[in-house]
């Protein structure tokens, strides 16, 4: 049918016309040799100059790494990762830990200002009014290029900073807080990532503060045959609120990139930690070539009494995506949400969901997860809500919608639930739909262009989501998904 | 069911619209027979299949005519309907279809609805996570859009939307719900005049609107269509039983046998189908 072959030839055209971030930075960069030993492990943690106890720690969780074989339960197919064919560490020579954005590689610069993220604080300053101002960690390979606000956020007491530089300036407060949410070897990609973290985010909101400002990381990955390993950490102390938007993207190219990153969030007693994601990997090409694996851990410790962590998340890119966030409810009244759209297109795989834990008394939770399923894609909700005996009183709600866009393209719901204490009461609602060929005739019948007809349609699907976002965000993400669905039917 | 048509064309000159399909109308010299749609030598098969389904068929439909199709299971009815509207399933092989002049088979689907053709469905298709309001305005504004006029005000549009709702006895929670989603076989078909009704078109379709329908719900729907009759608006119905033709009366009764149009008279040639079936009109035909 005309149609379908439009579709096919659109969904073909898709990673060359559609992915805008997928340029190169051409940088002079430092670099060890490929592959994965001990003195990987030591070199990157000389790099980035850690005292002794780091280093022991990264050389145990490497030693245990060795042990242990990679997960298969997911559902997601690639072919095996040679992970010595792989760089560890990559950073920019020019500029190396730079001490202000003026010692930065203009390059750097360049790429984020193209990536439509100013690194200026001057140029962030002019025309945002002070409530809409978003302090930015950007994130360029394996090293944290700049941190802005930085002085006026610890005016309000707040630590933002990378994570390699908290290891320097806050060791208690990483020694007191690291892998306690996330243990080392908690899964296979977690256990790499203790060993081999280069950069991420830490945060720290003191006791009662409300963070003045959104803060953001921006993560890109530039170098070739590069893993990135993303580690972040926030905490929030009794009764303080914050709020942190990462955003990913990576250039095209044809050989899979590795993204392996640990998020831990802990939440004191009555804190709250909202975070939200828009993934935008490259996400391969048409035939599957190319894009990024992004097998991440990502996991929130509502540790005191009446905390809150929310999850938000918009992923459209990667070649494969494996995550689940989630919240571990351990503070009683506490409570944990997660919001997702995740939207998948061409040969992309999606095996990605959440878990609620519930073990204090009286903890809530809400799971809302939307998958848009177009191309030849497959994506899976995986999901687990859970209360402990002691967890009296839990209460979850969740709703997962999928849609499917075409007919090549796949949907799997598979929740598990595990209630311990029969005063627990979950709630799972479930619905597929499709938007098939002869509903787009009858959308066009009635004047509506094809775009017309999907934007609506997908639209009215993920609006409860994209509500969760941060406003300036939300725009952002809407015409994210809009793009990623171009050309997804006929 | 007085005040169908005025109200919608109050609407209209609320909005500051002069339709640009009704043009025409502002000529003096409007005749009776200016022809709305036609149709010559069609010739169309299944895509991607030999199965050939119009051989080479005749059609006129003037200005402001109620035309009636009747004809037996698989004589190619639906599927004029589909190719009028532009479905894509269909080749044509051969032929043209001309509405008000313009050659409709260069148009999209889209551009066809723009330009004043509307299928009211047999089945017509759910649209999961839409509401049927966001779900009209958007297409009205999109017909508007190619047109090239403005969009329409918020409060023109829920007046427009609930007087027409009113009179086809839609429910406002129905308006609130996903277009077609879990509606019965009853709704979907109000739903489909109401959009007609909205959208004003020139040439409309009707497609087996009686099939599935009890007597009320017939009665309702062909009451909704009589009210939107006009002298600048043509309809095709199209049907299997002489039934629908009770409620909207045809000016014209066209028989369809193997993809052609093999006899045309008034509305007394549905009463004697009733009678002797449409085995005359068979292979043979």
């Amino acid at each position: 049918m005309a149609a379908v072959q439009e579709t096919i030839d659109q969904v073909k055209s898709i990673d060359v016309t559609e992915y805008k971030y997928g340029f190169v930075t051409e940088l002079e960069v430092e670099k060890p040799a490929k592959g994965l030993t001990e003195d990987t492990v030591r070199y990157i943690s000389a790099r980035k100059n850690e005292p002794e106890w780091m280093l022991e720690w990264r050389l145990d969780a490497f030693r245990r790494w060795k042990t242990m074989t990679e997960p298969t339960w997911s559902r997601v197919n690639y072919p095996p990762i040679d992970y010595q064919d792989l760089y560890y560490y990559a950073a920019p020579k020019k500029g190396a830990s730079p001490k202000s954005l003026d010692e930065v590689d203009p390059a750097i610069v360049a790429t984020y200002e193209k990536l439509g993220i100013p690194l200026r604080e001057q140029e962030i300053l002019a025309g945002v009014a002070p409530e809409n101002r978003v302090a930015v960690d950007a994130v360029f390979d394996s090293v944290s290029v700049v941190t802005t606000f930085k002085e006026e956020l610890a005016k309000a007491g707040v630590i933002f900073c990378s994570i390699s530089e908290a290891i320097q300036e806050h060791p208690e407060l990483v020694k007191k807080y690291l892998a306690t949410v996330v243990p080392v070897t908690d899964n296979y990609f977690a256990t790499l990532n203790s060993a081999v973290f280069t950069d991420g985010s830490f945060v720290y909101v003191p006791k009662g503060v409300r963070c003045p400002m959104e803060l953001s990381t921006y993560f890109r990955i530039n170098e070739q045959n590069t893993g990135q390993f993303e580690r972040t950490l926030i905490i929030a102390d009794e009764g303080a609120y914050v709020s942190y938007l990462e955003g990913c993207t990576a250039p095209k190219r044809d050989e899979n990139q590795l993204h392996a990153a640990v998020v831990e969030l802990i939440a004191l007693d009555d804190a709250e930690i909202k975070y939200s994601t828009v993934q935008n990997w490259f996400p391969g090409d048409a035939e599957g070539k190319g894009g990024i694996y992004n097998f991440v851990t990502k996991r929130g410790d509502c540790r005191g009494k009446n905390s809150k962590i929310s999850w938000t998340q918009v992923e459209t890119g990667s070649a494969i995506t494996w995550k689940y966030p989630s919240c571990i409810l351990r503070g009683d009244g506490s409570r944990g949400e997660f919001y997702s759209i995740a939207v998948s297109n061409g040969m992309q795989q999606v095996d990605s969901g959440t878990k609620m834990l519930h073990l204090g008394k009286n903890t809530t939770s809400k799971i809302i997860a939307k998958g848009i399923a177009a191309g030849k894609s497959d994506s899976t909700y995986r999901g687990m809500v859970s209360a402990h005996r002691k967890a009296t009183g839990a209460r979850n709600f969740t709703n997962c919608d999928s849609l499917l866009i075409g007919d090549q393209c796949g949907a799997h719901t598979i929740p598990y639930i595990e209630a311990k204490t029969a005063t627990a009461i979950f709630e799972h609602e479930a619905t597929t739909s499709k938007i098939g060929e002869d509903q787009l005739f009858y959308c066009l019948q009635r004047g509506l262009s094809e775009e017309e007809a999907v934007a609506l349609i997908v639209n009215g699907f993920v609006k409860e989501v994209l509500q969760q976002l941060p406003m300036e965000f939300a725009v952002e993400a809407q015409k994210l998904i809009t793009i990623s669905l171009e050309g997804s039917v006929g | 069911m007085v005040g169908f048509v005025p109200t919608i064309h109050v609407f209209l000159s609320n909005a500051q619209v002069v339709d640009a399909r009704h043009r025409a109308e502002h000529d003096a010299a409007e005749h009776w027979t200016r022809t709305m749609l036609e149709i010559r030598n069609l010739v169309v098969k299944i895509a991607d299949e030999d199965k050939q389904i119009l051989n080479g068929l005749n059609l006129t439909v003037n200005d402001g005519e109620v035309a009636a199709i009747m004809g037996p299971n698989g004589s190619g009815k639906s599927t004029l309907s589909y190719v009028i509207a532009g479905k894509e399933d269909y080749e044509v092989l051969d032929g043209e279809i001309l509405l008000n002049g313009e050659n409709v088979l260069e148009m999209e689907a889209d551009q066809r609805a723009a330009a004043g053709i509307f299928l009211a469905f047999q089945y017509p298709l759910e649209i999961p996570g839409v509401a049927t309001m966001t779900f009209l305005k958007a297409a009205m504004n999109a017909q508007r859009k190619a047109r090239g006029e403005d969009e329409l005000l918020t409060p023109d549009f829920i007046k427009a939307v609930n007087s027409a709702a009113d009179k086809l006895g839609i429910a406002k929670d129905m308006l609130r719900r996903p277009l077609n989603v879990g509606f019965s076989g009853g709704e979907k078909k109000r739903m489909e005049i109401l959009q007609m009704a909205l959208l004003s078109p020139s040439m409309c379709i009707l497609d087996e609107t009686d099939s599935g329908l009890d007597i009320d719900a017939l009665r309702i729907v062909a009451e909704g269509v009589n009210a939107l009759r006009a002298k600048n608006r043509s309809f095709l119905v199209i049907t299997h039983y002489q039934r629908l033709l009770d409620h909207i009366v045809p000016d014209t009764v066209h028989v369809m046998s193997n993809g052609r149009i093999v006899k045309t008279g008034g509305k007394e040639l549905a009463l004697e189908l009733e009678k002797s079936g449409y085995a005359s009109y068979g292979e043979a035909a």
